[in-house]
């Protein structure tokens, strides 16, 4: 029976050529278009770190003095000062505690051929690889010790390795970093968390560190750091700021394997609080936060509000889209009012109809998400080419993929539903007798 | 025309005519909205900068390792580059209006001991700015050479809080001045940054803009007279006639690298190409919104087009009977264009207000203005048109059906 239905389908499109390829048209540009920012929208809002963002929380406190607080309005500072950060590192009350900020370095390659350039560089504590599970091609990353005794050593990415080395093993290798020798201990592997939620003052897509250094270190050979400062009070500004300044620089994780832990390490940053507060420091009551990864995401609203805004009008296309075909597809059905009315008065059943026309309507669908998969490529084809910064980002994934078929089949059925049980409505009596 | 005929007839067809209806006011009410974003976003990328555009190119090099001695070399460099043909003026800037990067901003207060301050600014550090970037004063002066004072120096005053060492004076932007002392003079009055830092007001450019955060007030900058360097993250800018631009980007590097060969250029690009830049999101929505609009209302036209034809279609005989009873072509012909100026009347009125509840839920999640009356009629000029000049190709069509069909039985 489907396969008569199916011929049927075919015959009654092949009748009405232009119009079947407008309905056709009207549901493959609906598609399309919500398919390719739905498709933007799902890379730049996924999780960076499956598995393990969880686990990952980012702690918040509020050392600013009393001026401006609103109780209950203020909110704790995006960052951490130096001071804070090391007590909180030192503290080890989490699992595992990563205290890290961004720079840039000069790297000198000792190959002559390649000029003197800048890399993204993060001066981080040693837990970063364990706590965010980097992978290594090459080596290993540094332990708590080489933090303590500042020793120079570096791990690089494997794109900076391909750079410099060929991608060979480079482990063990000196690189020059900002007029000072290095050692390499390890090679990253595969490794882009997307969005950069560790470090959310630079850019947040597409955009990681070659170059991996002890923060201790860092500070030692005087590395330039690159983000955000804030300060308050009589805090002086500048890129990178005094470690005694009343600024905030760093970005301080932490690993918490369960809601407990959670909860108890946010006691621990309110009794933090009092404690920095009574010993004069702090002078707001305390204020504090405790997100994980997603939560963190969330707060920082990281989805640019354009790739929103062109979701909905997507969505908005395909709305018109899809009621532009809804339309036409019942003009249609109800012109073959007279045809459909002897099918009935011939023994048809209204049920029997209804399936006729479901599959025709059917068809148009199928078709029409096809051509809508085709345009969603053309569609993030063309977001790659847009200057934004996570423009590199828009592929499709097989979830998306198969996203776009169900919503394909689903808006074209959602289409013939209604034309398809209106049309079934036809008196055969009064059909018979007119003309 | 009688319009009662035409109701009677959509009447039979309600459930087609309510879904054309709802197709026009959908695309009536996104093309509203749509044309009121790109209104916006172009009026963002036309914002005013203040500044010479066409004549400043920048320069921002790094140092590989710790730079020996920032301040010497910075006049070492200055020097070098005024003698460079066709430089006019060069200077030393932090920061550029409409740039992405960092920018230094802090709270302006009219009293020391305010809680809040009265309104956030950027502040534009670095010698020699005002003609460097052709900003252009209304009233008072430049700074003095006296009036400068060296970073490292105001940080540590900062500190220690001695105020001595900190810049005593600033230059505003008319806009700024008419938000902190509407109908006063603003020379001569003193705003304070913390409750250390006390700034009398010697300048007032015509318009300055600041690097970012715009939505805190894009003229909402001052400048402080600090001496800076490379080494503080500033950039060297060079005022040169627009068609020499590259010409002495070219020669700059050369010279720089030529003076102190352990730098890497970070930035070396004309202001053009970072205003492009900094407003390319911009530029891709408002194209993004036009290639919608365009792509709605084509949809929605081919949509008429579509439905029109099908009731001519169906209409063939009733129409062939009407001119068989002495209807002119122009009776058919002015039935259709009425039928479709009907319901393309109900779906815009329908439409604004879906226009207006859309206009509330961008007003509540984006930081968007109330969408102005004047939008609504370009929405629903353009739909009637559209709808009109579908609609005139099938009705044609009805209108050359011939008298004697009306004797014929299908």
């Amino acid at each position: 029976m489907f396969g008569y239905y199916f011929d049927l389908a075919l015959r009654s499109l092949a009748r009405n050529k232009v119009l079947t390829a407008l309905m056709v048209l009207a549901i493959a540009l609906g598609i399309g278009a919500s398919m390719t920012t739905l498709t933007v929208l799902h890379v730049l809002s996924g999780d960076p770190l499956p598995g393990r963002s969880g686990t990952l929380y980012y702690p918040q406190i509020d050392p600013q003095d009393s001026r401006g607080y609103l109780p209950g309005k203020s909110k704790p500072m995006d960052q951490v000062t130096w001071i804070d950060g090391m007590n909180l590192l030192q503290a080890k009350r989490a699992d595992r505690q990563a205290l890290m900020t961004g720079g840039d370095v000069a790297v000198q390659p000792g190959n002559s051929t390649l000029d003197p350039f800048y890399e993204d560089a993060r001066y981080t504590t040693a837990d970063f690889f364990t706590m965010f599970g980097v992978p290594f091609q090459y080596g290993h990353a540094w332990g708590a010790a080489e933090d303590e005794a500042h020793e120079r050593v570096a791990v690089i990415s494997s794109r900076l390795n391909d750079k410099l080395f060929g991608g060979g093993d480079s482990t063990g290798k000196a690189l020059r970093l900002d007029g000072t020798d290095f050692r390499i201990v390890g090679v990253t592997g595969d490794w882009s968390p997307n969005p950069n939620f560790y470090d959310l003052n630079r850019k947040s897509y597409d955009e990681n560190e070659g170059v991996f250094v002890p923060l201790s270190t860092s500070q030692d050979v005087g590395m330039v750091h690159d983000g955000s400062v804030d300060c308050w009070g009589n805090g002086g500004g500048g890129n990178t700021p005094d470690h005694n300044a009343p600024c905030v620089w760093l970005q301080f994780w932490v690993q918490l394997d369960s809601p407990a832990k959670a909860a108890a390490y946010k006691t621990f940053l309110v009794h933090y609080s009092e404690q920095q507060k009574a010993l004069g420091r702090f002078q707001r009551p305390p204020n504090v936060e405790l997100r994980n990864v997603m939560q963190w995401l969330d707060y920082n609203q990281v989805v640019p509000d354009d790739v929103r805004l062109q979701t909905w009008l997507a969505l908005g296309f395909l709305l018109v889209c899809l009621v532009n075909t809804v339309g036409l597809m019942l003009a249609k059905f109800l012109r073959r009012a007279s045809e459909l009315g002897v099918r009935r008065a011939l023994g048809a059943s209204k049920k029997a109809l209804f399936a006729q026309l479901l599959v025709e309507s059917g068809v148009v669908g199928l078709v029409g998400g096809m051509g809508g998969l085709l345009l969603a490529f053309i569609g993030l084809w063309l977001v790659r080419r847009q200057p934004a910064s996570y423009a590199a980002l828009a592929h499709l994934d097989p979830a998306m993929l198969f996203t776009t078929f169900l919503l394909a089949l689903g808006a074209s059925l959602l289409a013939g539903l209604l034309p398809a049980w209106r049309a079934c409505q036809v008196a055969p009596a009064l059909q018979l007798k007119s003309n | 025309m009688e319009l009662r005929p035409i109701l009677s007839t959509l009447r039979r067809h309600k459930v087609t005519a309510c879904l054309l209806i709802l197709e026009i006011a959908l695309t009536c009410a996104i093309v509203c909205n749509a044309v009121f974003l790109i209104g916006q976003r172009l009026q963002r990328m036309d914002m005013p900068s203040g500044i010479a555009e066409h004549e400043l190119v920048q320069i921002q090099l790094g140092h590989i390792g710790k730079s020996p001695d920032a301040k010497a070399q910075t006049e070492t460099d200055l020097a070098a580059l005024r003698q460079i043909a066709g430089v006019r003026q060069v200077g030393v800037v932090e920061e550029l209006p409409f740039s992405y990067g960092g920018s230094s901003n802090s709270g302006l207060m009219l009293d020391p001991h305010q809680q809040q301050p009265t309104v956030n600014v950027s502040q534009y550090m670095g010698q020699n700015i005002l003609p460097t970037l052709g900003v252009r004063l209304v009233a008072g002066r430049d700074f003095g050479p006296g009036e400068y004072v060296d970073l490292d120096t105001a940080m540590a005053a900062l500190k220690t809080g001695d105020t001595k060492g900190l810049p005593q004076t600033m230059i505003v932007t008319r806009a700024l001045a008419e938000r902190m002392w509407p109908g006063k003079d603003p020379l001569g009055q003193t705003a304070y940054v913390g409750k250390d830092i006390a700034l009398r007001v010697i300048g007032v450019v015509a318009s300055l803009a600041r690097p970012n955060m715009l939505r805190m007030g894009p003229q909402y900058s001052v400048m402080w007279p600090i001496h800076m360097t490379l080494a503080d993250g500033a950039s060297y800018v060079l005022r040169t006639a627009p068609q020499d631009r590259e010409a002495v980007i070219k020669a700059a590097v050369a010279k720089l690298k030529q003076l102190d060969p352990n730098r890497v250029v970070v930035t070396k690009r004309t202001y053009d190409e970072a205003r492009r830049e900094f407003f390319a999101s911009d530029r891709a929505m408002a194209g993004i919104l036009v290639g919608v609009i365009v792509a709605l209302l084509t949809v929605t036209a081919l949509g008429i087009v579509g439905l029109a034809s099908f009731w001519v279609g169906q209409r063939r005989r009733t129409i062939g009977v009407r001119r068989a009873l002495g209807a002119t072509r122009g009776d058919i012909l002015r039935y259709f264009q009425t039928e479709n100026f009907l319901l393309a009347t109900f779906g815009i009125v329908l439409g604004m207000a879906l226009a207006y509840g859309i206009n509330l839920f961008l007003m509540t999640h984006y930081e968007l203005p109330r969408l102005p009356g004047i939008y609504f009629p370009v929405g629903a000029l353009a739909l009637w048109a559209i709808g009109q000049l579908a609609v005139l190709g099938p009705a044609l069509r009805a209108a050359a059906v011939p008298p004697v069909v009306a004797t014929r039985s299908v």
